[in-house]
């Protein structure tokens, strides 16, 4: 389908940016790839009057390099974090879990910004910097502030965000070069939005045991601390997370959960 | 109404578009490049796949209006490509087409894999081209052309 009829502008700053949004009584959305949003449009389930495009602006490209930490810019494409042409501070997780997002010719144009402020339960992003406890940088008409990855989403497609807050980067926590992690996705086929995600990080440097469950009905369900579900993975251990996560027994959703979970322990362990 | 100015198979052009309107309905309709086929116009199926900027694309889930100043190649850009020709000769030799809807899509995808991942294995190609959707092959044909080339730029 096409999109309901909308106005575009294409700001020369962050500021400018942030301005449009401000004035615009939430009737504006932000664009950059258009990888999740288009779709969106073209299914007509969103109907903005105008839309922002951050696509070229500097304050949201680049990386940025700390002691602790890689501050990647929100215009990061999922090719760029594929090809290694970004610095991965997770020991190849990121690369490994960009290849598996959509298709390339979507990943060429898609970011990383744009995925996370479009919150989908099941996309690639939300998920793994939720596992890696990052930080979301937004900026708004009242400054700049961090929101932690795991409390962005406070539902499906829906994020703590407020009307004039762009996503300008995203704080990767570096790991250890002894760090382990693991992730697995139940898809039907490559690159569509998974069904159930499980994942693990193990960093005996910086003495860290996350687990996570994924592509759940709201915001990714991370587990601070997972070493009892490692090395030997415990059932009863993994349902009880699974529940916790949102999901009623009995159900094909709690056994898909826990399966993407289990495979993702023993990956770890592997 | 938005006026663009862009590159398109090497030549300047530019047009006046509604900011809605999608880079595949710009080249298609003001610019009668109907070699980019549209399908899903959600992004999923890859018949819409050409280049912006050097880098496999989905037209239907791009706006034209944000591809003010870029280098676009479709299809008929790629004509005299010597990979391209490879492909267009190895696709006829393998039945890679039956009604020819997925084919320019397939075509730019395969110039893709071919380019980037020299040494991509058949699991690999068959990843690759998993966001290119065929209802009528069944991929095997594709997936043995697309190999044929990787094999004849091998020697």
């Amino acid at each position: 389908m096409k999109p309901a009829a909308f106005d575009y502008e294409k700001p020369r700053s962050l500021d400018a940016a942030v301005k449009l949004l401000a004035t615009s009584d939430g009737a504006a959305k932000v664009i950059a790839g258009g990888q999740s949003l288009t779709p969106v449009l073209n299914f007509r389930l969103a109907q903005p009057s105008l839309l922002v495009d951050v696509r070229g602006l500097p304050e949201l490209a680049g990386v940025k390099e700390e002691a602790d930490a890689i501050v990647l810019g929100a215009t990061t494409t999922h090719a760029q974090i594929e090809d290694g042409r970004v610095p991965d501070p997770t020991n190849g997780l990121l690369r490994r879990v960009a290849r598996g997002i959509a298709y390339r010719a979507v990943r060429n144009r898609g970011t990383l910004g744009g995925s996370l402020a479009h919150a989908d339960p099941a996309a690639d992003w939300l998920n793994v910097m939720a596992l890696l406890d990052a930080e979301v940088l937004v900026h708004g008409t009242k400054g700049g502030r961090r929101v932690r990855a795991s409390e962005l989403a406070n539902g499906p497609l829906s994020t703590v965000l407020a009307d004039d807050e762009i996503i300008t980067g995203v704080r990767v926590p570096k790991l250890s070069s002894a760090a382990k992690w693991s992730y697995y996705k139940v898809n039907r086929k490559p690159g569509e939005f998974a069904e159930a995600i499980g994942a693990f990080v193990i960093d005996p440097v910086r003495k860290l045991a996350r687990g996570l469950i994924g592509a759940t009905e709201a915001a990714p369900h991370p587990i601070a601390d997972a070493s009892a579900l490692l090395p030997r993975f415990d059932d009863a251990i993994g349902r009880a997370a699974v529940s916790a996560a949102g999901f009623e027994a009995g159900t094909y959703e709690i056994q898909v959960h826990l399966g993407a979970l289990r495979r993702a322990a023993q990956q770890v362990n592997a | 109404m938005k006026t663009i100015a862009l590159t398109v198979n090497g030549k300047r052009v530019s047009g006046n578009i509604e900011p809605r309107t999608n880079l595949a309905d710009f080249l298609r309709e003001q610019l009668h490049l109907t070699g980019t086929n549209i399908g899903c116009e959600h992004g999923v199926c890859g018949a819409c796949t050409l280049e912006i900027d050097g880098a496999p694309a989905r037209s239907c889930i791009t706006f034209a209006v944000a591809c003010d100043g870029a280098a676009v190649r479709t299809i008929e850009g790629l004509e005299h490509d010597a990979v391209m020709v490879q492909l267009r000769e190895a696709f006829t030799a393998e039945h890679a087409l039956q009604c020819g809807y997925c084919t320019p899509g397939m075509l730019m995808t395969a110039h893709d894999i071919v380019s980037r991942l020299p040494d991509a294995d058949e699991a690999r190609v068959r990843e690759e081209l998993s966001g290119n959707l065929c209802r009528c092959t069944g991929y095997v044909g594709i997936v043995r052309a697309i190999r044929r080339v990787q094999a004849l730029r091998h020697k």
